[in-house]
């Protein structure tokens, strides 16, 4: 995998490199047993600190994503999220082809962010209430 | 924490005539990339020189635990001499020397062996002065403004250099710059002279942890323990020691590597250095 900076995020570089193998591992271009690059790769492309990278690997590590063998390199452990890899490829096409019929009714690219965020934020109101109600039935 | 690369104790060094440096101990742990910070006149080539044994203390010690190498701000090179022609005298003047390391790098950077070095552009020559100093298999460099006069892009292939060999080898690093933003994602220590004194020394990330940058209304300051402050009608905007707001009516925030730079330049007097260390008799 190859990482990319944005020095004018304001979120701090290790976070970075930790969001970006995250979201290799969602989207299936990094899996378990794949090697993450070493630190000297990186900071040869980047030019950062190489206890930057270090200190990402490190964090990765802790929440158990990578293993770091010595002498080897570090390897990826497990993936993140529910889903394995062939159901994120059907939603992703479910998705795309959502994205598709909302552009031909007219949404922008800001209005389609909007609605997703919107719809995101009704489903989880709506299963924490089912939550409720069902330790109520119980009770 | 790794043992120190670099150690001076006490150091006063002259020049001119004038105390350049005053009473000044620092220590700087293998493995760093250190940046030297300070005004023009705050003494930091000279401090330089006298790490690298170019200068002999005048007061205090200057210990360095391993080989050092140091690239002056001139970049010194023979520009008569072509690329080739300046390894083939590293190899001869130097007892340790990495040619292969050295062609292979210049190769990868595309500086060409046949060309004079007077005639490479100047983020060449800096890739040049830099590769010779790493030629030597340092255990400590010392780089003069090594990032002055050269465009972005020369500016990120020296640093990409240096972050590099700092990785595959465990380099420790001490290099000077008037430009703050070109230190932020490369270094890791922070060494501030003002003046010809130390103002501030030690690990970045544990200095930034340390401080807040605290915006609230002026006349509530006292009582803080403040840097340096700057107020506006009454609104005061203070960097303060401390890792938490002292209470609801000031915003807090963590400093940037400049803000925390500049804060302390403004207060001479002021200082962030490592406590006494105890000494056994």
């Amino acid at each position: 995998m190859e990482f990319q900076l944005d020095r004018g995020s304001g979120v701090a570089t290790y976070l970075q490199l930790v969001h970006q193998v995250k979201q290799a591992l969602r989207l299936g271009t990094l899996r378990p047993g794949d090697q993450l690059p070493t630190a000297r790769e990186v900071v040869e492309k980047l030019a950062i600190n190489p206890n930057t990278v270090l200190k990402a690997y490190r964090e990765l590590e802790r929440e158990g994503l990578v293993t770091g063998r010595p002498g080897l390199g570090t390897f990826v452990e497990r993936g993140v999220g529910g889903a394995g890899l062939a159901e994120h490829a059907r939603l992703r096409r479910g998705l795309a082809a959502w994205v598709r019929e909302a552009r031909d009714a007219g949404l922008d690219q800001e209005d389609l962010r909007a609605l997703f965020a919107a719809v995101l934020s009704d489903t989880a109101l709506s299963d924490g209430q089912r939550e409720g109600a069902g330790r109520e039935g119980a009770a | 924490m790794n043992a120190p690369i670099l150690e001076v104790t006490g150091l006063g060094m002259r020049r001119r005539r004038r105390w350049a440096l005053r009473d000044c101990s620092l220590a700087v742990p293998a493995g760093r990339v250190a940046a030297l910070v300070g005004p023009n006149g705050a003494g930091k080539s000279t401090l330089m020189l006298a790490a690298v044994g170019l200068l002999a203390p005048e007061r205090g010690s200057v210990t360095v635990r391993g080989s050092v190498a140091f690239v002056a701000q001139d970049k010194p090179l023979y520009e008569s001499f072509t690329v080739a022609e300046t390894l083939e005298f590293g190899r001869r003047t130097n007892l340790r020397w990495d040619g292969e390391g050295a062609r292979d790098r210049l190769d990868a950077l595309g500086v060409p062996l046949g060309a004079r070095a007077g005639r490479l552009s100047g983020g060449q020559q800096a890739q040049l002065a830099l590769t010779l100093a790493l030629a030597r298999m340092p255990d400590l460099l010392v780089l003069d403004e090594p990032l002055a006069n050269l465009d972005p892009l020369a500016r990120h292939d020296v640093m990409r250099t240096l972050m590099g060999e700092v990785a595959a080898r465990g380099l420790t690093v001490l290099l000077s710059s008037h430009v703050v933003a070109d230190l932020e994602e490369t270094c890791d220590w922070l060494v501030l002279l003002n003046g010809g004194r130390l103002q501030v020394s030690g690990d970045i990330d544990d200095l930034l942890a340390g401080h807040l940058v605290l915006s609230g209304p002026a006349g509530d300051a006292e009582g803080l323990d403040a840097v340096s402050a700057s107020v506006t009608g009454r609104h005061a905007t203070l960097l303060v020691r401390g890792e938490r707001a002292p209470d609801p009516r000031w915003s807090a925030r963590r400093p940037t590597l400049d803000e925390l730079v500049m804060g302390y330049l403004r207060s001479p007097a002021t200082s962030a250095l490592p406590g006494p260390v105890a000494v056994e008799r």
